[in-house]
């Protein structure tokens, strides 16, 4: 992104995260599920999921997913420069689990998200958890919990600024956002922009 | 040839995978972060990502190799791409078919990849030379020239244990003179910042003025050469130096310079016993040793294969970038 502004403070931003939390607990309390597991995805993913995780008092420690090696992009743009290992505390199969995201725009990582943690097993049910929900789908996936709803121009983007503090940041993409960028760079902070708040 | 690294595209990125020689720290400091990655992919349930898929690999194995090419092999499917293994010392150029014409028939059968073991110096910057420009070449080991995934595998398996390897001493014992292993290490461990590398060797298997021309301190007596160290990495004496007079027997090699608890009394409390494989006990070192506490020998098998996805995908994810002008990109 090239000339960015705040679009929702820390305030805002933990505010989203409180209702997330209430909307958690009331759909988990529906669902009649107990003990659940989160993951969050890397990097800003992880950033709301490590809030959300307290403020449900969830009992197994919390999950971290790296979707790189499940991207569609590969073979257009070639590897990702910054890899983390995924780490889950405890095994997915037959577990609700509870996957967290900072930004919902095409679905691609989400889709590979879901490829990643059946590569683990099997899991019982995925609620799908996101800070901000924005237009630009191109995948049927759809968030179950939202914290912010961004009515955006095709231009525009959002991101998660973190860890501390979090503040979401709004801004036009240049018209050619590099796709294949080396460390440093807006791309190489998150390893889902490629995806969900770059165009394509 | 042009100046340029005959590994790298215009850009600087990894397309083939042929030497330490040339590349740069950042470049191999990318290989080892990748490998952190892909160690994970063992701990799935499914032990396999996506990434590779559809992309052919072919072992050309011109010379055996088990763990070499089983890790590779093992690599390119966790990989999800799809593996040839050909054994080609029983194939093909046994009857008469000349290495090129091998070379297009499996380019024919769009492969992407060549991993290539062969005895002789220089094979696989032979082939990468000739090979298609879509098709990359990873070197299993040439000659007496270079094993450059197992240098890689080994300064992943140090940086693991030791994080830190600009306070480093490292030995590295045994037939320097032959081993392809000992010259790309010695490469990757210059180039990633160690600062005091030791070669040990008798007389006859060290060559002369390495000092000089890689930056090294040899020793000929294993004890004085262990001094201290924090990583011994132990090299294959292979049998048929014993035939050609350049080593008494076996048992002399063992009695001057086998590793046992004893001598490595003197290297670091905390040292690191390597090896590459196959290890000859009795020989290179006793089993109290290889399967003592400090060994790390076995972790070097496992961190093989993820050392050797980051080096397969690195390439393979090169092969279809396409070359941008600068300041543009798929928009």
């Amino acid at each position: 992104m090239s000339k960015t502004e705040i679009w929702k403070d820390a305030d805002a931003v933990n505010a989203a995260i409180d209702g997330m939390a209430d909307d958690l607990k009331a759909l988990i309390a529906e669902r009649g599920i107990e003990n659940p597991l989160m993951v969050g995805i890397h990097t800003g993913g992880v950033w709301v999921a490590d809030r959300l995780h307290e403020r449900l008092g969830i009992a197994d420690a919390l999950g971290h997913l790296d979707i790189s090696f499940y991207r569609d992009d590969f073979t257009r743009i070639g590897m990702h420069p910054q890899v983390r290992p995924s780490y889950l505390p405890v095994g997915v199969d037959d577990r609700h689990l509870i996957l967290v995201d900072d930004v919902l725009q095409s679905g691609r990582t989400i889709r590979a998200a879901l490829n990643v943690l059946f590569d683990y097993g099997r899991p019982a049910s995925v609620i799908l958890a996101t800070l901000a929900e924005r237009g630009g789908r191109e995948l049927p996936i759809a968030p179950d919990v939202v914290g912010l709803h961004a009515q955006l121009d095709r231009n525009e983007q959002i991101k998660l600024s973190g860890p501390e503090p979090l503040l979401m940041l709004r801004g036009k993409t240049p018209r050619h956002a590099s796709a294949k960028s080396g460390p440093g760079s807006e791309t190489a902070q998150k390893s889902s922009s490629h995806s969900d708040s770059g165009p394509t | 040839m042009s100046k340029q690294n005959p590994q790298l595209d215009t850009q600087g990125n990894l397309k083939h995978f042929l030497t330490i020689e040339g590349l740069s720290r950042d470049l191999l400091t990318e290989i080892l972060d990748q490998a952190e990655g892909f160690l994970g992919v063992a701990q799935q349930a499914v032990k396999k990502v996506p990434l590779c898929r559809g992309k052919v690999v072919a072992n050309l194995f011109f010379e055996t190799s088990t763990r070499t090419r089983t890790t590779f092999e093992l690599a390119a499917k966790r990989l999800s791409a799809d593996v040839l293994n050909l054994n080609i010392s029983t194939s093909a150029t046994a009857k008469g078919e000349t290495l090129l014409d091998t070379l297009r028939n499996l380019e024919a059968m769009h492969v992407d990849m060549f991993v290539v073991r062969h005895a002789t110096s220089g094979a696989a910057h032979f082939i990468a030379a000739h090979a298609h420009p879509h098709v990359s070449v990873i070197n299993a080991g040439d000659g007496r020239h270079a094993h450059p995934t197992q240098a890689m595998l080994d300064m992943f398996t140090i940086r693991r244990h030791k994080q830190d390897l600009s306070r480093l001493r490292v030995a590295i014992v045994g037939d320097i003179m032959h081993s392809r292993v000992a010259r790309s290490q010695i490469l990757a461990l210059k180039t990633l910042g160690v600062p005091e590398v030791r070669v040990i060797a008798p007389g006859t298997l060290m060559p002369n003025s390495i000092e000089e021309s890689f930056g090294v301190r040899a020793y000929h007596d294993l004890r004085e050469g262990v001094r201290d160290v924090d990583v011994v990495i132990m090299l294959r004496i292979q049998r048929e130096r014993m035939n050609s007079a350049l080593l008494p027997s076996e048992h002399e090699y063992f009695q001057l310079f086998g590793l046992t608890e004893e001598r490595l009394s003197t290297a670091q409390p905390d040292a690191l016993v390597m090896h590459p494989g196959p290890i000859n006990r009795g020989v290179e070192m006793d089993s109290q040793v290889a399967d003592g506490p400090r060994s790390v020998i076995l972790e070097q098998v496992s961190n093989g294969i993820a050392v050797r996805m980051a080096v397969m995908s690195m390439c393979i994810g090169t092969q279809n970038l396409k070359i941008q002008p600068a300041g543009d990109a798929d928009g």
